[in-house]
Parts: C-alpha cells; structure tokens; sequence
C-alpha cells in the first residue's frame, strides 16, 4: 500500500521496549516486557519462542497497538506505534470469528471496519477466501466449520485489509497436530504469495524453526531477548525437512536455550512459593 | 512418507464409486425417517385428543356438577353463545388494546433503555436501583395505586401491561449487551474499531438472542397485566366477561375465557418464535 517502502512490508524496529501491565489485586506494576531490542526486515518471517508467560504475545499486542509500552520505542517504517493502524493485521490464537456472521461476513469484517465501500471488500475478500483454501464455503457459518477452517478465516481476515505486517498469535496452538502440521505448510504457501512482513509467536520450537527466517528466543519472564538465531534452509520448505539434520540442529541449540530459561523459572517460582 | 520402502504399506482399494449422500440405502444418522419427521406433531395431537377424551368422558359421566367441571362440549357451546351475542368481540378489542398499547409501549422504551443501560457502565449503575425495586415487586401489587391514579378503564391496565413487561425487556437486554464476547472485542479493536463500531458490529447482533428471550418472558408478563388487571376493576374485557362469568355461575363461559387468552399467549409466543428463527440461522444445529 505504501509506495514509499518499496518492498512487500513493513520494517519494524524495537528500542529497549518495556511494558507493564497494572495488577488490580495487589495494586501493583508488572513487569511483563524488560528491554526488547529488535529489528524485523521488510519481507522476514520472524518468529519468537519462549517458555509460557515469558511476554512473547504482550510484546505482539504492543506491536499490533492494542497495548502502550511504558518504555522505550517502537516504530513502523520509522512512525512510533500508539495504536491499531491499517497497516498491521492480527491473527489470533482463538479464532474470534463472529457466530452470527458468514465466512464472507467475517472476512469482510476487518474491511468494513476500516470504512472500505461493500462491494468491493466483497470481491477482494472472495480472492483471499479462495487463497486460504475455504472455496466454496463463503457462506457457510462458524459453527459449521472444524477448528482448523476456523483458523483459515481469521487468516483470511487479516490478509484481507491487506497490511504491510501480519502479526500471529500462536495461531494453531489449538489445532491437533495434524492439522496443525498443514496448517503450517499452508501458511507457508500463503505467505510466499504475499510476501508480508510477519512475526510468528509460538512455543514450539519446531513450528518456529520450520516456517521463520530467524527465530527469537525470549527469556523467562520479564520477556528480554535472549538469543537470534539465523535459520538458513532454503525455501520452498516441505514438511519432511523437519526430519534432516540442519532442521534438528535448530531445534537442538533453540531447546537449549529456551531449558535453561525454564529451569531458572521454575526454579524462581519454587523459591518464592517455599 | 513411507519410511520403509523395501516393505510396501498395505492400501485399501479405493471404493469403487464415491458414496452419495442421497442414497436411501445408506444408514446416514441424524437424517429423519418418514415417521421421525412427524414424530412431534404426531406425539403432540394424540395426547392432546386424549386428553379431552378423557376429560369429556368425566365431565359426561357425571361424577363432577358441570357447574365445576363442564366438558369440552359445553365450552365449544358456551363459545358459540358468546360469538352468537357479539359482546365478546368489545371484550377483546378491550383487552387487545391494553396488551398490544402496554407491551409496545415497554419494547419501544425498555429495548433502547436496556442497550443504553448496557452500554454506559455509569447509566446502569444510576438507573439500577430503580429497576432491582420494580422487578422485585409484584406489579399487580401496584394496580389499586394506578386504578387510583387512572381510573378503571383502559389506561390503568395498559399501565399495568407495561409495567409487567417493561422489565424482563430491560434486564434481557442490559444482559445481552454485557454479554460481549472479550475476544470479539479485542479483534475489532485491532481492526481499529471506534465504540460506536463494536457498539454496531458486536454489542448489537450479539445480544439479539437475549433481546428475544426477554420479549418472550415480557409477553407472559403483560397477559398477567391484562387478566389480572380486569379482574380487579374494569368497564371491558375478557378478564371482566370472566369474573362476571365466575360471579354467576356460568362455569363453561370462564372456560371459554381461559381458552381466548391462552390462545393470544400462543399466536404473540408464536410470532416471537419466527422472529427468533429468522435471526439464528447461525445457531448450531443440534440432532436432538
């Protein structure tokens, strides 16, 4: 949309990010995001791990401006984030999808929202319906569909207003593993034909390592950055490279990391609990 | 994928034609046999007719006075004699008026007020007194204060009606509002959404399943309002032509009553029902 960026997305840049979330029963502040440095190229998929309630989707809501950072800079294309823009698209980990509404109705959302005339958020919605793979069920209804057709629609909605970044929150974390491992393939083939900027949070190291081109692993919390790691394999990438050595040695050195980080964890949480 | 190859992985055959749903030989659950359709209706109509068999058996056998049990018969002929002299249909012209005044008068109020209500946190919490004291009433404990005030004729029992169905209106709907998905929420604002959006988009459809349900229970309430407030004092009526009924005996003639106003129940219920059908097409259908 941007003519001025040339490429296919958005740059995003992170100068020690802080965010803290106000805790109303021990009228308290809370750390969740300590200091996050970093970059995300136009293009990239980039994707961050790290162990559960390390801050990961906090510093993806601030992102995405659904949440102020109490410190810090955060910018797009160099413009400091304060709030949803056009420019970003969420896709969640639950669906969200409204009940009452068809997949159409759903996908068009997001454009109608962002006062696009109907007919034609219609007809581009149709082209990205079609891409996630839901022909022929524009008009069928959320509750007609399995979870994973759910995930297709939420994807689609978000590609749908056509963002420079697309952000995705542990998206098929409630997918069984099956259809999580499609779903995987197929976000791959989505985003190769558009090309997006994309940050990916999850917790599985396997997912990170077989869709990004660089995962970010975030410490226990306070989520800080804790290690980059550059995954050179090359693309188009089928689901049988999680299988070849070079895929294993990622996950082997990310796993290492991320231990450490659970062990220190834990270890806190026992010591504070005893 | 085979990790073996030297050991090929047995396959099925695939079948030989793909199979068609419409095939009347296949066992496919949750499809309603011939019978299974009507089961329902059937089901329905039979206990009814059995049940006025049996109750015309009794009433014909004597073992009551018809002046405390008529049969059905008598009430088909006390029904004729009441169309026959035509003062039933003031009656209900009467009481129609005073259902379809009170009742309107509390959707047309009681829906924007409880969407409001549910909107602004600060409304709610100013207004909320007043609603809990009203609800916790019984409103017909309120009817010699508007006889007092409005006179027996047709206003105090509108005023009853409304009063009757204003607040199911208003408490279904506050609820229905404030039943709004979180996670909705948060998508639409990350659409970037404005409150009036979320207001449109979500709180509006999202609460019309609530909205229904409280015109339902509004229509049972405003039928109380009607009858109950003809008996306590009135020019006119179907509650009035059943307490004079009562006062003098005339037994099948109260019966006769009864039956017109549970029918009015049955068509407002029924009107509602396909109004809520139309609006949750969406809803999961579920193979009882």
């Amino acid at each position: 949309m941007q003519a001025a960026t040339g490429g296919h997305g958005a740059r995003l840049r992170a100068r020690d990010v802080t965010i803290h979330y106000w805790l109303e029963r021990s009228s308290s502040a809370f750390l969740a995001v300590d200091g996050v440095n970093l970059d995300v190229h136009e293009g990239e998929l980039l994707s961050i791990v790290g162990p559960s309630g390390c801050g990961k989707s906090t510093f993806l809501n601030a992102v995405d401006g659904l949440l102020p950072i109490s410190g810090g800079s955060l910018t797009l294309n160099g413009r400091a984030i304060d709030r949803p823009g056009r420019d970003r698209a969420m896709v969640f980990q639950q669906p969200n999808l409204l009940p009452w509404r068809t997949v159409m109705g759903n996908v068009v959302y997001g454009l109608e929202l962002q006062g696009a005339p109907m007919g034609e958020a219609r007809k581009h919605a149709r082209h990205f319906i079609e891409l996630v793979g839901l022909h022929g069920f524009a008009d069928a209804y959320p509750s007609e569909l399995s979870g994973g057709m759910q995930q297709r629609v939420n994807l689609a909605r978000a590609l749908a207003i056509d963002p420079e970044m697309l952000l995705l929150d542990e998206p098929f974390a409630a997918l069984d593993a099956q259809t999580r491992e499609f779903m995987q393939l197929e976000l791959l083939r989505v985003w190769s034909e558009t090309r997006k900027t994309a940050i990916f949070i999850t917790h599985d190291i396997k997912e990170a390592v077989y869709l990004a081109d660089r995962v970010v692993v975030f410490s226990a919390r306070p989520g800080r950055v804790r290690q980059i790691h550059e995954i050179d394999l090359p693309r188009p990438r089928s689901l049988s490279i999680k299988r070849e050595p070079r895929f294993l040695a990622y996950e082997d050195a990310i796993w290492a990391c991320i231990e450490e980080e659970v062990t220190a964890a834990n270890q806190v949480g026992l010591a504070a609990r005893g | 994928m085979a990790t073996a190859p030297d050991k090929p992985v047995a396959e099925q055959p695939a079948p030989a034609a793909p199979g068609d749903a419409r095939r009347t030989d296949l066992r496919i659950p949750g499809r309603p046999g011939c019978l299974r359709r009507h089961e329902p209706t059937l089901f329905g109509v039979g206990s009814v007719l059995l049940f006025l068999i049996v109750w015309q058996a009794v009433a014909s056998a004597r073992l009551v006075p018809p002046l405390f049990l008529p049969g059905p018969l008598d009430i088909v002929d006390a029904f004729v004699v009441l169309f026959a002299q035509g003062e039933i249909w003031n009656d209900i012209w009467v009481s129609g008026q005073e259902m379809v005044y009170g009742y309107g008068l509390a959707v047309l109020i009681g829906l924007p007020l409880g969407l409001l209500m549910g909107w602004y946190r600060r409304l709610n919490y100013a207004l909320d007194p007043f609603i809990s004291f009203f609800n916790s009433t019984p409103r017909v404990a309120l009817l010699p204060l508007l006889i007092l005030w409005l006179g027996i004729g047709i206003w105090s029992k509108i005023a009853v009606v409304f009063l009757g169905s204003f607040f199911p209106v208003v408490i279904n709907t506050i609820a229905g509002v404030r039943n709004l998905d979180a996670g909705l929420i948060k998508t639409s604002r990350s659409f970037g959404a404005t409150d009036a959006q979320i207001f449109r988009s979500l709180a509006l459809p999202g609460s019309v399943p609530f909205i229904l349900a409280g015109l339902r229970l509004g229509v049972g309430h405003a039928l109380i309002g009607v009858v109950v407030g003809e008996l306590v004092a009135a020019q006119a009526g179907v509650g009035l032509m059943m307490a004079k009924a009562g006062a003098t005996f005339q037994t099948s003639k109260v019966f006769a009553g009864l039956i017109i106003v549970a029918g009015a129940g049955i068509i407002f219920t029924g009107i509602l029902q396909r109004i809520e059908r139309r609006f949750q097409a969406w809803k999961p259908q579920n193979n009882a």
